[in-house]
């Protein structure tokens, strides 16, 4: 069925359909009406859910740990300060190979206090070991929750699904909802073997000297890799049950362009108003919008990219001392595999508006400047 | 594509407009977007939300510069925000208010719709008098004055959006939209 939710709702209603049966959350703005509807629906009865209210961002996740560890599907949400707050357990829950999904509600970290977007919070815990994947509508984010699932038990780590504040969250647009009923062939009762059961004791996060530890990480390293396929194949199969699919990366009129954008979030969106624009103009110009950031998708980027006479990457996020993160990123992607000169941009940060018009001129940058700064170029600084 | 600016103050309900005029258009096959400017959430601020509507799918997800149409909760906004800002020449400015603008500078470059919502919001039981809640009675002017989206969808959406009072917010809507007044020099 059709209807006008905001993005936060469309967690949601990707939860419910999920079929999720412990949710734990500590409220946080702006991915508070993600639990608050979902503490609605299990206790209306409409979903057969325990919500374990808790005392911080902390205790949520852990709680969740528990309920994944005892085998259930389990979810959380947070935002900013709350998931750096969840930093220490978010590292256990790929250590203990957990399949639990999580919603980031990128928001920008105080001090100074913003409850505006960026994508430090949610790129900040790149090396944890979780999945992220950017969303760039509600559609999309509904639809990448009851995928997230399935793929994080396909290959037992869990999964981050990242949305931008305000931008998407608290966004109203059409949605089609998907039926809870619809999506149990997809999406089949979760399962597990490997789980706390007191009539069969086990030790779970037992001691693992030097002769072990090595080993398990290069488990999970391996699970990571594999879970680049798992993406594409769960996308698929979804596509062939509900007609929609969004790729690891999503490449816009790229064939033939000189310059391509690389987007993520609500950005990408935005920025095909742009690229249409252009190409109306006789510009060739195209957009690559990153989905999958970890794990990266190194050929499908470099596949798309190497074509391109020029590359400017918009980075809605900084690492301090660095570059913006996806610039890192792509660069790393294409390192000796191709000498495409790569220009970094950042915008957006602490929730600065992205307008189309802010994204052709950094595409007018791009193409124009005979000598840019590589790395680093601020768009819009007030200085 | 169609771009609309609400402003208000927090308490008279301009977010929930936003997101109600959205749900109408879509009610008539339109693509739809609605969404606040964020601030610091407090009774009295001045707020901002933005609906988009188009006969295709909407790609633009930034704060709207250049409305077509301007719905004004609070006519003092007016005086002490430039709420005109961007606005398309010929664009519709939907206030309440009881005064008469017939003399307003502002019919020079656009078209006015004046509705007493206040008065209807209190005669209906919605908010207080001090503080009425005037966004389901406001819409029902924009769809009689702009004629962009019909009363039944705005009534289908009302119904749909407002978790209380759902009849006496429909009446409001109703009595608006019959006790709009229309000003342009065109």
């Amino acid at each position: 069925m059709k209807k006008v939710i905001m993005g936060n709702h469309a967690v949601s209603y990707g939860v419910k359909a999920s079929g999720v049966k412990v949710i734990s959350a500590y409220p946080i703005t702006p991915q508070t009406q993600i639990v608050e509807l979902l503490s609605e629906m299990c206790a209306n009865g409409e979903i057969d859910a325990k919500f374990i209210k808790v005392e911080s961002e902390h205790s949520a996740l852990t709680a969740v740990v528990g309920a994944s560890a005892a085998g259930v599907r389990a979810f959380t949400a947070t935002s900013s300060q709350g998931l750096l707050l969840m930093h220490e357990i978010l590292h256990w829950a790929v250590g203990a190979r957990l399949p639990i999904v999580l919603t980031n509600v990128n928001r920008s970290v105080g001090p100074p206090w913003s409850i505006w977007t960026d994508q430090n919070d949610s790129l900040s815990q790149r090396d944890t070991g979780w999945l992220q994947l950017y969303c760039e509508s509600n559609q999309e984010t509904q639809d990448t929750i009851v995928q997230a699932f399935k793929i994080a038990e396909t290959v037992r780590l869990p999964v981050m699904l990242v949305l931008d504040a305000f931008f998407l969250s608290h966004t109203y647009e059409i949605v089609d909802i998907l039926e809870p009923n619809d999506v149990k062939k997809f999406l089949p009762p979760y399962e597990t073997d490997i789980r706390i059961d007191v009539e069969h004791p086990h030790a779970f996060g037992n001691l693992a000297g030097p002769d072990t530890y090595f080993e398990l990480r290069f488990m999970i390293q391996k699970a990571m890799e594999e879970a680049r396929d798992v993406v594409k194949k769960v996308d698929a199969e979804f596509k062939e049950h509900f007609g929609r699919g969004y790729g690891v990366v999503q490449p816009y009129r790229c064939d033939d362009a000189d310059l391509i954008l690389v987007t993520s979030g609500t950005i990408a969106s935005t920025s095909r108003v742009i690229i249409d624009e252009m190409r109306d103009e006789g510009i060739k110009i195209g957009s690559l919008k990153i989905r999958l950031f970890r794990p990266f998708p190194f050929d499908e980027v470099y596949e798309v990219l190497s074509k391109a006479k020029k590359v400017a990457v918009i980075d809605r996020n900084i690492s301090f001392g660095h570059h913006g993160i996806f610039f890192q990123e792509i660069k790393s992607a294409l390192y000796g595999r191709t000498d495409v000169p790569i220009i970094g941009y950042i915008v957006g940060i602490g929730g600065r508006d992205v307008t189309p018009k802010v994204i052709r001129e950094i595409a007018e940058k791009a193409l124009n400047d005979e000598n840019p700064e590589r790395d680093i170029n601020w768009i819009g600084v007030k200085m | 594509m169609i771009e609309i600016r609400t402003h208000g103050r927090g308490g008279q309900g301009a977010v929930i407009a936003s997101e109600i005029l959205a749900d109408a258009f879509f009610r008539e096959d339109k693509y739809v977007q609605a969404f606040p400017a964020f601030g610091v959430e407090r009774r009295g601020a001045p707020v901002m939300a933005f609906t988009r509507v188009s006969e295709n799918e909407i790609r633009e997800r930034c704060q709207i510069y250049e409305p077509d149409h301007l719905i004004v909760l609070d006519p003092i906004l007016i005086e002490t925000v430039n709420i005109t800002s961007g606005l398309k020449d010929g664009g519709w400015i939907i206030i309440n208010t009881n005064r008469d603008m017939s003399d307003s500078p502002l019919l020079d470059r656009y078209r006015i719709a004046t509705v007493d919502a206040n008065r209807i919001a209190v005669k209906h039981g919605l908010g207080s008098r001090a503080t009425p809640i005037v966004n389901t009675a406001i819409l029902g002017a924009f769809s009689s004055a702009t004629g962009l989206v019909g009363l039944d969808a705005v009534l289908g959406a009302v119904e749909g959006f407002v978790p209380l009072k759902k009849e006496e917010n429909a009446l409001a809507t109703r009595e608006a939209y019959e006790s709009v007044s229309t000003l342009s020099r065109k």
